[in-house]
């Protein structure tokens, strides 16, 4: 399969590649790790009038935090990074516990966390995480940075709210209010297939009480599912077999899952309820093993 | 200099720009023109005629186009042959000299890591990768680099025995 044909570009700056997709006019793309991106144009799903490469651009391919704890994902730090990285298995359960089921480990040395925000694919496994984990993406335009939460960056499948002349250049999740405890489970039929159903929990935690909490869902409806009254059922309480119990069955039917070849709407919400089972009943008993 | 032009869109209108593109592949600095449409598999199949990196499902899935991209295995039908100028890129063919095994080949061979063969590049520089990093990787680490590589015959088994008799006579080599 050949791509259509395009104009490529790769420019050595940001100001140099949003000045090219201001002239692209909205028939420009920007290519990043490209593994949603170049398959999508091979099949003809996509057929922009130029391509603006930005794996030139120099200091995007970082993950670091900042003093206060925020943490910050560059536009070209890759899946294989954060899959290595020590800072997430020391401080960010949730984004570990993922990077590890992100496609296959090929594709984890060419995608990138931003990039999978950006392609919004309602399968993807970072939005799910990023929207659990209450992140947000920051956008670069002619006119400046704007910070977008996740959960209203991805409007829909395949769709997000940048402009057409802005570049998503980082990811951005803020410092913890607690001890950050969570997990990400994911249901494949083998390895690099899409998701069957994935759940992301991002607790943070004071003694055993939750004093944050986000639930979402991958896989299992039109677009990233935040299951925002199963994370509240969380908050301010302990995690009991009860209040664990509460917060899966509410994120079971937060899932509109859809029956398809990879399983029944049922089993699919039957496969969120034991996720988020079993990651919150992972996280009481370490809490309370810490509290003794 | 390569030209891929004709040999790839004989239907092409003449003005289509293309660009050129200076690749280290095995160690042998290339240039070449390409369309920036043009994938690093068929660069480097039609191209540069090293067709033991094959082409299997196209769809980023089996990794039979794996090839080493600066030392990082990578899927070659799922980047563009513009986006390697300036990069190094290993194929199978660089493994080793022609009239020589590397490791890797001679544990597959020992091994009968291979059936129909058709997967068995990609794995072997998906192996290579691990190795560079991991020179004594337990079963499971194997299978799990390995795991973005399909293969229809083996059933995997013979290609992890492989790739652990590689590791073995790796570290039986630095001794």
């Amino acid at each position: 399969m050949y791509p259509p044909r395009f104009r490529y570009e790769a420019p050595r700056s940001i100001d140099e590649a949003i000045s090219l997709l201001q002239s692209g006019g909205g028939e420009a793309k920007v290519l990043a790790g490209g593994q949603s991106l170049v398959p999508l144009l091979k099949l003809r799903f996509a057929s922009p009038d130029l391509l603006v490469d930005i794996n030139g651009l120099p200091g995007l391919d970082y993950h670091r935090t900042d003093a206060d704890g925020t943490l910050r994902i560059g536009a070209l730090c890759r899946h294989a990074t954060l899959e290595k990285s020590a800072l997430l298995k020391a401080s960010q359960p949730t984004m570990a516990a993922a990077a590890k089921l992100v496609a296959d480990p090929i594709v984890r040395n060419r995608g990138t966390l931003v990039g999978s925000l950006c392609h919004a694919d309602p399968q993807g496994d970072w939005a799910a995480v990023m929207t659990a984990l209450g992140g947000s993406v920051v956008a670069q335009g002619a006119h400046g940075r704007r910070t977008i939460p996740v959960s209203e960056f991805v409007t829909g499948p395949f769709q997000n709210v940048l402009g057409y002349d802005e570049i998503a250049v980082e990811a951005v999740v803020p410092a913890a209010k607690g001890t950050r405890a969570g997990g990400y489970l994911k249901l494949e039929r083998r390895v690099g297939d899409f998701a069957t159903a994935g759940a992301a929990v991002a607790l943070e935690l004071s003694g055993t009480s939750v004093v944050r909490a986000g639930i979402a869902l991958t896989g299992v409806g039109g677009s990233t599912i935040n299951a925002e009254q199963a994370a509240a059922a969380l908050v301010g309480r302990p995690l009991t077999v009860d209040t664990i119990s509460d917060a899966a069955h509410l994120a079971s039917q937060a899932a509109q899952p859809r029956s398809d070849h990879r399983g029944s709407a049922a089993y699919k919400r039957h496969i969120i309820a034991t996720f988020v089972e079993r990651i919150l009943t992972q996280v009481g008993r370490g809490s309370a093993e810490r509290a003794a | 200099m390569t030209s891929l032009f004709e040999e790839i869109h004989e239907d092409a209108p003449a003005d289509v720009p293309t660009r050129r593109v200076r690749i280290t592949v095995n160690g042998q600095p290339r240039t070449v023109e390409v369309e920036p449409r043009l994938l690093l598999a068929h660069l480097l199949r039609q191209g540069l005629k090293l067709t033991g990196t094959h082409t299997g499902c196209d769809t980023t899935n089996c990794g039979a186009c794996t090839v080493l991209f600066d030392g990082q295995p990578i899927k070659s039908c799922t980047m563009l042959a513009v986006q390697a100028d300036g990069h190094e890129v290993t194929t199978v063919e660089g493994l080793a000299g022609p009239s020589e095994l590397h490791p890797v080949q001679e544990g597959f061979k020992d091994e009968h890591g291979l059936q129909c063969g058709f997967c068995t590049p990609g794995m072997m520089l998906a192996a290579k990768a691990l190795l560079d990093e991991n020179p004594d990787p337990t079963e499971d680490e194997v299978r799990w680099a390995l795991s973005g590589n399909l293969c229809r015959c083996t059933g995997y088994q013979n290609i992890v025995k492989s790739v652990l008799w590689a590791a073995a006579k790796l570290r039986a080599q630095q001794a």
